[in-house]
């Protein structure tokens, strides 16, 4: 091991996990509000990347710029997907069905995202995509910061809506007690409409920066789900702070193992970690004890 | 009302016919394309009947099930390569103790992943996936990426596919019998009183912990019997394919297409859906649009028939037949919307017959 590649390591860990933390606390917030597991994020942030390849390649408009069109997009069809699809599933066996709705999703999508643009490898460039820094003696690319600093910026802007605004309010009465907060006046099928709106705009700009930093085809959001529901669980369910821990533990873990040991071995530590974890506090890092009675 | 609720004959000849056409399917038709998707749907009637009898009977949603199916795969494929076994019927031998296999690999599973709650059960059996599936590919005897291919089954061309399809045949027939015992035993209400309300279960006096490991064990054995059958039929095996992540939710499909819980529900919607999926994806010429069909079938499904095909039948059948005031809204789905789970229809079978807890 070569001086400063345990730094790079963690550096490169912080600032990819700042991008999970994004795409988890999205799905942290949905589980928190509507009680369900939503397996259709992985998909959404590959959807979100495909839109700003389109965005880019059809119309020049750049990464970043795109993102004014992408966030809104992606806030509709969350918004359409809750009142369609998520507002019919009823409170007996509601985790199977949400699992089961939220897979039809993702298959029509990843369906039309095949049809469109086929299974081949896309990636999103940019100038700031190629370009370096130079730091501990590595490359490290521009987009890895530019990605993380917006990543922070998006989750700093979803706690001040969480604990400066009415709606955020809202949404966590929902959280801690549904039936309570309807009784205290909070339209929960309204906050339920926009939680789930909101959970999938933050995966526009998931989407891009997931684009930048790596190759991607509709098949990618298997892995992707797996891993921000991991996140999300390790974190404690509904915290958006635990998910934030949690995409961090997950990232930094596997970069560490990757070089101080060996790559081939640094995703499946991360997994024993994860159960291990949950074998030791079932409610995960900063999960509250029985979020809700199940 | 025979079709709403049929009595003990009318149920024997419907399940005799039932598995007269199962047998003699493959000597009626005899084009390899369909005894091929045939060979599959049994393959899935079979796999999501014991997956059901775990996830559809307790409400704990495994998506870890694919973890058997692989170790079934690869306990056939591994011991048969290992002894360089020339194909043939013996190598059918190796079915039940990949079966076996898969049951010793669920109990450490199942120990440690029943130990948390419904939404992290979930994310632990994900979990507990993917480190099967890296430890296939990573390790050494599993011959990683490269996979492993098996020695030609060797039967006659014209019928290639009929031993595959018969061993799977008696996997189905074994699985739903067994479900069928477990449903109307003791153990079954157990199962059904831990979905309505496990604390209750649990203050009632009913071990929830063990009946819930039992009940995830025998449910891994069908399914990793299917998985051995599979690594024969198809003759190679890989690990993304052997553990493949999409596995468990199309399981879950079927079942939930069918109807959760119940016992005709999964081998139905494993026919259905696996013929269809199937069938779309040799006569379309565009290539995914049968994802998109798939999928949009199954949510105009959970939006018009929220609880499967079948049950919702069952209930239109019986609001025709009794049009007012009978109770026919005893497996209702309003019971999702008051938020009070109601014990269905399925688990008041044994309470007629006088069985406590």
């Amino acid at each position: 091991m070569s001086a400063g590649t345990l730094e790079m390591a963690i550096l490169d860990g912080i600032l990819t996990g700042g991008v999970y933390a994004l795409m988890a606390a999205g799905l942290t917030l949905i589980f928190g509000v509507l009680d369900m597991i939503n397996i259709a994020q992985g998909i959404f942030v590959i959807l979100g990347a495909y839109a700003s390849y389109s965005l880019e390649h059809s119309f020049g408009i750049g990464l970043f710029e795109g993102l004014i069109i992408t966030i809104p997009a992606m806030f509709l069809l969350g918004a359409f997907i809750e009142w369609a699809f998520i507002r019919r599933l009823g409170e007996y066996n509601r985790v199977s069905m949400s699992i089961l709705v939220t897979y039809a999703v993702t298959i029509v999508i990843e369906g039309v995202l095949l049809l469109h643009f086929g299974s081949n490898y896309r990636s999103l460039t940019a100038s700031y995509v190629t370009q370096s820094f130079h730091v501990f003696g590595n490359y490290l690319p521009k987009i890895y910061l530019y990605g993380f600093l917006l990543a922070l910026a998006s989750v700093l802007v979803l706690y001040f809506i969480l604990y400066k605004t009415r709606l955020g309010v809202s949404v966590r009465a929902a959280m801690d007690n549904r039936f309570a907060a309807q009784l205290v006046g909070v339209e929960v099928k309204r906050v339920s409409t926009l939680t789930f709106a909101i959970g999938v705009a933050v995966t526009a700009v998931g989407g891009m920066v997931f684009g930048a930093v790596q190759p991607f085809t509709p098949n990618s959001s298997y892995d992707l789900i797996s891993r921000l529901l991991t996140i999300v669980v390790l974190g404690g369910l509904g915290s958006v702070g635990g998910a934030l821990v949690g995409a961090l533990v997950m990232v930094v873990v596997e970069d560490i193992i990757s070089v101080a040991w060996t790559p081939t071995w640094a995703t499946l530590i991360y997994f024993a970690v994860l159960v291990i974890v949950l074998l030791l506090k079932p409610q995960g890092l900063f999960g509250q004890r029985e979020v809700r009675a199940q | 009302m025979s079709l709403v609720n049929p009595t003990k004959s009318t149920k024997r000849i419907g399940l005799l016919l039932a598995v007269i056409v199962l047998v003699a399917f493959p000597l009626i038709f005899n084009n390899p394309t369909v005894t091929t998707i045939a060979t599959y749907c049994v393959m899935y009637m079979a796999i999501a009947t014991a997956w059901n009898s775990f996830s559809g009977f307790t409400g704990y949603v495994s998506l870890g099930h694919a973890i058997f199916f692989g170790t079934g795969a690869y306990t056939l494929s591994l011991i048969s390569t290992g002894l360089n076994m020339s194909g043939g019927f013996p190598v059918f031998a190796l079915v039940p103790v990949a079966g076996i296999a898969a049951g010793a690999l669920a109990i450490p599973i199942g120990f440690v992943a029943l130990r948390t709650k419904r939404h992290t059960f979930v994310v632990i059996t994900i979990a507990a996936f993917f480190i099967f599936q890296l430890l296939a590919e990573n390790l050494g005897f599993t011959k990683g990426s490269e996979g492993v291919t098996l020695a030609p089954g060797g039967f006659a061309a014209s019928d290639y596919n009929n031993p595959f399809y018969y061993a799977s045949a008696v996997i189905l027939i074994l699985t739903v019998f067994l479900v069928w015992h477990i449903k109307r035993s003791r153990f079954g209400l157990q199962l059904f009183a831990i979905r309505d309300e496990e604390s209750r279960a649990r203050s009632l006096g009913v071990k929830v912990d063990r009946v819930k490991l039992v009940s995830f064990v025998l449910s891994a054995i069908p399914v990793g019997m299917i998985g051995a059958i599979w690594a024969y039929f198809i003759g190679q095996i890989y690990p993304q394919f052997a553990f493949a992540a999409s596995f468990d939710v199309t399981v879950a499909l079927m079942c939930f297409f069918g109807g959760l819980g119940t016992l005709a529900g999964p081998v139905f919607g494993a026919l259905v859906l696996e013929a269809l999926q199937r069938y779309l994806v040799l006569s379309l010429t565009i290539q995914n649009l049968y994802l998109i069909i798939y999928g949009l079938l199954f949510l105009a499904v959970i939006v018009l028939l929220p609880e499967g095909v079948l049950p919702s039948i069952k209930k239109q059948i019986s609001k025709r037949l009794l049009p007012t005031g009978a109770d026919v809204s005893f497996n209702s789905p309003d019971s999702a919307t008051s938020g009070i789970p109601q014990a269905s229809a399925a688990n008041k079978e044994p309470v007629k017959e006088g069985k406590a807890l």
